[in-house]
């Protein structure tokens, strides 16, 4: 990237939040690697479905401590003749690796594996014998299906395919595909749990403008695959998932339904936009993911509908949009938190908002009329 | 107790080969490459005197799709030069150096928490001893501890195991036992590290650092174990007996290993490393060396804050003892719904001045953490946040008191009777009554629209007692000035204090308690003019006197009986007290301070107190 455009990117990033993506029809990259160095077993060229698996390592087997000496209750120095077994061995759970037999006889004490393994090492300081499991295979699958574009050596590929492609401002749960339902007539609804009958098992279900803790129940009972919304009420997460969320890193939730949030907490109108869009392609097969990082290097959630209708759009490359009048734009903050507008103005003098502090602002033309608000409370909508 | 105050020392291998005498340098130039922001700022000789010039900024640029930090700093410092028509960066890229027509600076230095900043683990023998003195060097250094495993930590090996194996620090630290002491347990630790097999967070393409400062009996075994595995370095035992700690060593070879080892993989740094005319410091490591700066020129005990968006740093430096505490998860934005869930939703409501529902709360936070960069355009809004900041403060100094301990295991007879006695009562030596500085930094303090807001948040969290001054900074730059500190302690005071310190004004609070209009204290200060102020200050008061900054006023100060201000209970102080932008704050609402538990009169207390200090505009309260 060229000096003069990394600038104006920076430049621009720091005047509000960028808008979460909403496209129609694009080309969808995704990086499948794996954690630790491995074996890749597709080509580039290849085509793949959603659960191929593209790449598999083994990582090493779970070591287990046995504190031998502390059991033939002897010195750590003294181990050593007791042991049955040599470094590198092959041992059985339940297998005796060391005994201590003194007196003749007289007294017996026995060390067993407490699993399948090879005994990684003996320890005549710490009278500990470290017995290893066997390795634990690890896989990655394509999760989208599409083409294999490049191979990264050991590690993974790239996989390209034609999609619609929405980012969700939150999600919890990791990973998953199925069928999109549309379950709310509205981008106002609310979802609950009337309308999620059993058939919506192994789906992808949207809701509108809320879910309640009794719907995100009974989806996760039925075997519902995730939940797409406009909003979620923080309780019935904290709930929903029995423990409360501190941290903005989610994804490696124990949850059966991943779900995502596309507007924010509390009872919120799913974008028109999303909805709309999601309207579209009911019935199709989508992926999502509901990995969620708020730091720099922002991840938000994720859902993709891979189809091969109408033109593909080509990307505004987003680093060089910006915010000018006319731009719509959402307001993400009290008092007119959801609201959305046009830009009209972005006064270069600091105003005093009603908090007391002085701050960069924008005026919005709302539908009930014109509002000023601190430029950070903003975000693009990208179309 | 063997303690060090300084953290990264002034000696040769550290001082930069200067481009020219220090005499003749014109400008200095200082970037903080921040989690989010890159902030480099332009310091100026004018006429022999050091002085602030100018800030840019620009976001950091260590994540996809850049990753390279190095367009970040360039970002911030082509703002300066747009702001100041210095050129700084020459054609190539690079930071011009030494100043010479009108182009360059002479001196470049930065301190960087990009990427998650400096991510360790601690291990050791005994959770309270060794893993203890181990968690404080780690601290000091500017880390962030991922955790502490220790032979008694209560956890059985396999979940031990399991942890280490997911956590992916940048660094290790390994102590335990005391020179000739125990080796076995020491070992035992060892191997749980060496099974486990931890790759670096930055990748697994290289050793993880292994910093052993423990029993060095072990030494041969230990290089044995873990020689192969990982980038193994071995300093002087930080417990080499249970009633010294000496965490310089282990202190100084992370610094080494941060750079050599973890900066030098991350995206952009190896050039960043060519540029810097000092080592790279991690950024809560200059703003610890900041605050003890302000110590030792003040020669007083300090307690310092830097409450940020994900993370807490508390600072105190107590009879010449530096500590620094961090707590990870406590910070105004990312990190706000950590506050709320470790310190309860009640003790957030507490600080509210008007009705709100609990689960309206739950939401609006929530809503902060996934949208961190937005602002309280309301009152109300910033009422919560204010109301947050303040418990995560406090959150903040309870870890920080959890670390700032006494040694334990050190021998009894080496003490005085009365600090045993003392301290079955309490573990850590910080006293609020013999702090005489709280100074506070981080987003929320600094944007407070109002500078009595800050002080009043850093009150009632810290609950200062006895005579505090309250300082904060006016542009975040401490950790710049921390860094430069190191090679020029003179300059980065002279800067600091006439242009980044903002001093507050100074906190009068008697401490102890008494029924509601009891009298607390009678006060008479001598002010401007030969104006008097006189009075009787009733229980659960507090009172803003005007005392402008850098004026300081004659002092008369009787607490009654029941109360004290660090003479013992009832008696008299006759002091010098210094003014700030807020005034003198006279703060009768006694030791601990409470709140009621009823809402309304909660509620009714709340808005007398602000109104009056003036915390916010009285028109906008009297609407609530």
């Amino acid at each position: 990237m060229s000096k003069m455009r990394a600038r104006k990117a920076t430049k621009e990033a720091h005047a509000y939040t960028p808008g979460l993506k909403v496209k129609r029809s694009i080309k969808v990259l995704k990086t499948r690697t794996l954690p630790i160095p491995g074996e890749v077993v597709v080509e580039k060229g290849n085509s793949v479905e959603y659960d191929t698996i593209v790449a598999r390592a083994t990582a090493p087997g779970n070591p287990t401590i046995i504190k031998a000496s502390d059991l033939l209750n002897i010195l750590p120095e003294n181990l050593p003749p007791f042991i049955l077994k040599k470094e590198g061995e092959q041992v059985k759970k339940g297998e005796i690796i060391a005994k201590y037999t003194p007196f003749w006889g007289l007294i017996k004490r026995f060390v067993y594996s407490p699993v399948d393994g090879i005994i990684e090492s003996i320890s005549d300081e710490t009278g500990q014998i470290i017995v290893r499991e066997p390795p634990i295979p690890v896989e990655i699958n394509a999760y989208i299906p599409g083409n294999v574009v490049e191979v990264l050596p050991s590690r993974g590929v790239i996989i390209e395919t034609n999609a619609a492609y929405i980012q969700g401002i939150f999600g919890v749960g990791g990973e998953r595909h199925g069928k999109l339902i549309v379950a709310a007539d509205s981008n106002d609804d609310i979802l609950t749990e009337k309308e999620v009958p059993p058939d919506y098992k192994g789906k992808i279900i949207v809701g509108g403008s809320l879910v309640t803790f009794e719907a995100l129940k009974r989806a996760e009972e039925i075997g519902v695959k995730g939940i797409i919304v406009g909003g979620v009420q923080g309780v019935d997460i904290n709930n929903f998932l029995g423990y409360e969320i501190g941290v903005a890193i989610t994804g490696h939730e124990d949850i059966n339904t991943t779900i995502i949030v596309t507007e924010g907490f509390g009872k919120m109108s799913m974008s028109k936009s999303v909805y709309d869009l999601l309207k579209e392609f009911e019935g199709y097969e989508v992926s999502i993911n509901g990995t969620t990082q708020i730091r720099a290097g922002v991840i938000r959630p994720e859902i993709i509908i891979p189809h091969s209708e109408g033109a593909l759009e080509t990307e505004e490359d987003e680093l060089t949009g910006g915010m000018k009048p006319g731009t719509l734009i959402r307001i993400i903050r009290e008092p007119y938190f959801g609201k959305i507008g046009t830009v009209v103005s972005l006064p270069v003098q600091l105003e005093k908002v009603e908090s007391g502090s002085s701050v960069r602002v924008v005026e919005v033309q709302l539908d009930e009329g014109r509002v000023t608000v601190p430029r950070a409370n903003v975000e693009i909508i990208e179309k | 107790m063997e303690s060090k105050e300084i953290l990264w020392k002034k000696s040769e291998e550290v001082l930069p080969k200067l481009v020219k005498p220090i005499e003749e340098f014109e400008y200095i130039l200082v970037t903080d490459v921040g989690s989010t922001t890159t902030k480099a700022r332009l310091f100026k000789n004018i006429d022999g005197d050091w002085r602030y010039v100018v800030s840019g900024e620009a976001p950091t640029t260590v994540e996809a799709p850049y990753e390279n930090v190095i367009m970040g700093v360039q970002n911030a410092i082509r703002e300066i030069e747009d702001l100041t028509g210095l050129e700084i960066i020459s054609d190539e890229g690079k930071i011009i150096k030494p100043h010479s027509k009108s182009r360059g600076v002479d001196f470049y230095c930065t301190t960087s928490s990009a990427g998650g900043g400096l991510q360790m683990m601690v291990a050791g023998v005994i959770k309270t001893m060794t893993v203890e003195s181990a968690n404080r060097a780690a601290l000091g250094a500017g880390a962030i501890v991922m955790d502490a495993v220790a032979v008694d930590d209560g956890r059985p090996d396999y979940e031990k195991i399991q942890r280490v194996r997911n956590l992916r620090p940048d660094m290790i630290l390994l102590a335990g036992g005391t020179d000739g002491g125990t080796t076995e347990l020491v070992m035992q630790i060892a191997e749980i590290i060496a099974v486990s097999d931890p790759k670096a967070r930055l990748g697994a393409d290289y050793k993880l650092p292994l910093v052993f400062a423990g029993n060095k009996l072990v030494r041969p075994s230990i290089k044995k174990l873990m020689e192969d595995k990982f980038a193994l370095t071995m300093v002087d035992n930080l417990r080499p007996v249970l009633e010294v700690e000496d965490t310089e060593p282990a202190r100084r070879a992370i610094h080494e290993l941060f750079m050599e080892h973890v900066m030098s993989h991350a995206p952009g740094y190896p050039e960043l490393m060519k540029w810097t005319d000092l080592d790279i410091m991690p950024t809560p490591a200059g703003e610890g060396m900041a605050m003890q700066l302000i110590a030792s020129v003040e020669k007083k005990n300090l307690l310092g804050v830097g409450l940020g968006g994900a993370t807490t740093n508390v600072y105190s430096v107590f009879d010449g003892r530096f500590v620094r505490s961090v707590s990870a998860n406590l910070g105004m934005s990312y990190s706000i719904c950590n506050v709320l869930k470790e310190a309860g939703i009640r003790n957030i409501m507490r600080w509210i001045p008007f009705n709100m529902e609990e689960n309206i709360l739950v939401d609006s936070l929530r809503n902060k953490m996934i949208r961190p960069t937005t602002i309280p355009q309301t009152l109300k809004s910033l009422m919560v946040e204010h109301a947050v900041a303040r418990e995560a403060l406090r959150l903040g100094l309870k870890h920080h008191k959890t670390i700032a301990t006494r040694l334990k295991g050190a021998k009894l007879a080496q003490r005085m009777l009365g600090d045993v006695m003392e301290s079955r009562l309490k573990e850590t030596y910080i006293e609020m009554m013999k702090i005489g500085i709280i100074a506070g930094t981080g987003g929320l303090l600094s944007h407070a629209p109002l500078r009595v807001q800050s002080l009043m948040i850093l009150t009632d969290a810290f609950q200062p007692e006895g005579i505090t001054k309250m300082y904060q900074d006016s542009v975040f730059m401490m950790p710049h000035l921390g860094v430069l500190s190191t090679a020029f302690p003179e300059i980065a005071w002279n800067i600091f204090e006439k242009d980044c310190l903002v001093r507050l004004g100074t906190v009068v609070a008697p401490a102890g308690t008494a029924k509601p209009s009891e009298p607390v204290i009678n006060v008479k200060l001598h002010l401007q003019d030969e104006t008097i102020f006189e009075r009787e200050i009733k229980f659960n008061e507090i009172v803003r006197i005007p005392l402008a900054e850098k004026m300081t006023c004659k002092a008369v100060l009787e607490p009654k009986s029941n109360f004290d201000l660090g003479g013992g209970l009832g008696k008299k102080v006759e002091t010098t007290i210094e003014g700030g932008v807020v005034g003198v704050i006279i703060d009768a609402r006694g030791r601990p301070l409470t709140l009621p538990e009823e809402d309304e009169e909660r509620r009714r207390i709340l808005l007398n107190w602000f109104k009056s200090v003036e915390l916010y505009p009285e028109e906008s309260l009297s609407k609530l």
